[in-house]
């Protein structure tokens, strides 16, 4: 059953792989962002199924830092230097909100 | 000259070279950077250096290289464990929380050590003991499960560098 | 040329191990595990981005705000990945089934007892 779901997995991956690289014909970027468009469908699946609250958590922390590599790629396709920045501030905001969610779910309130 | 003051200029520094390095050389960038690098730095600087230094200060940054190559290592190999445990079919993990001691005393240290830990094969740490120096790690295949053997596993291969590095 | 074959290793290398990364957090069992895949994986891939912009632009602006935004991701990234792991602890998530040996579970009930 296992072998089966991970053999299901691979031929889905394999066909995104050939529409996105083969198939699809735009800037050599474009594609790169589509397989981060990807990466973060895969991180809402578990903000939205997470079975405990930290796992929802975790996908929110992993989302910030993915965002940033996905500006990087946007700033180098248009050669924007100012999408760096919305980068920076977005991953200090997302580390300061991961911090805040630990605190809060470790039962603390915020202000001691 | 007293420590904090000397903390507070490293931190103006600091922080002025770095808000050049994100705008750029004009009028404008250098007088509002130096206005807010005065201010923080008058506000919180005296916490980046609180003991005065030991070593000479080439032989740290020798070791500090040495060991930002080390890590660099063991993060590669780190993630090409992660990588094969992915792919792999059948999710091979074996995972368990054990603990592993250290020997080091300043907190700018621990906390290197602690961060390079979370980012180097299989292990994550999950809390510090600050009075019995102990950490405990969570580790997602377990070889060993004694204080002793975990911390030779774990802990040992950065101690060495760091203790050079920090003390 | 070849400084832009280069970058362009850099970032492909990069994309490579934030989608495992990703597939990671899909795949493993508990909050700890998928905090350590996803954690590892993802500031790799997004460091290994980031340095590829950073070749591929050279030292301009853009270069430097790129190797800024490197030392910043190694910096938080396992602060936070401690922060909620000790949070989810306390909170008593449960560990996978697969789980052999928990000393922090033993020690915190060792304390409690104690005070």
């Amino acid at each position: 059953m296992r072998l089966f779901r991970w053999m299901i997995g691979v031929v889905l991956l394999a066909v995104f792989c050939y529409f996105n690289f083969f198939v699809y014909t735009g800037q050599i970027y474009f594609k790169l962002i589509n397989v981060i468009l990807v990466s973060a469908l895969f991180v809402l699946f578990r903000v939205i199924f997470g079975p405990s609250p930290a796992d929802r958590i975790v996908a929110v922390d992993i989302l910030g830092v993915l965002i940033v590599g996905m500006l990087a790629l946007l700033g180098l396709q248009y050669d924007q230097g100012f999408l760096l920045d919305i980068g920076l501030i977005w991953a200090l905001l997302s580390f300061i909100a991961s911090l805040a969610f630990a605190k809060i779910l470790e039962g603390r309130s915020l202000d001691d | 000259m007293s420590l904090a003051v000397k903390s507070k200029i490293v931190v103006f520094v600091l922080a002025m070279l770095v808000w050049l390095a994100l705008t750029g050389l004009g009028r404008q960038e250098i007088i509002s950077g130096f206005v807010v690098a005065l201010l923080v730095s008058t506000m919180a600087g005296q916490f980046l250096i609180t003991t005065h230094k030991q070593k000479h200060l080439l032989h740290r940054w020798l070791y500090a290289v040495l060991y930002f190559f080390k890590f660099l290592w063991e993060m590669i190999k780190a993630n090409v464990h992660v990588a094969y445990i992915v792919l792999h079919p059948l999710v091979p993990i074996k995972p368990g929380i054990v603990k592993i001691k250290t020997n080091l005393h300043k907190d700018a240290a621990i906390t290197v050590l602690t961060n390079s830990i979370t980012l180097t094969p299989g292990t994550l740490t999950v809390d510090v003991n600050e009075e019995k120096k102990e950490i405990y790690v969570h580790w997602i295949d377990v070889k060993a499960t004694g204080i002793e053997e975990c911390t030779k596993e774990i802990g040992a291969r950065f101690e060495s560098v760091l203790r050079e590095v920090f003390e | 040329m070849i400084r832009e074959m280069v970058g362009m290793a850099f970032i492909f290398i990069g994309i490579t191990f934030d989608f495992f990364g990703v597939l990671g957090l899909v795949r493993l069992p508990d909050v700890y595990n998928r905090l350590q895949a996803a954690t590892k994986c993802v500031t790799f891939g997004s460091a290994g981005i980031l340095f590829g912009a950073f070749i591929l632009q050279g030292f301009n602006s853009f270069g430097f705000k790129a190797l800024i935004g490197i030392a910043f991701i190694f910096l938080t990234s396992p602060v936070a990945a401690h922060a909620i792991s000790r949070a989810a602890h306390r909170a008593r998530i449960p560990l996978a089934k697969e789980t052999i040996v928990d000393e922090y579970e033993k020690d915190k009930e060792l304390k409690e007892q104690t005070t």
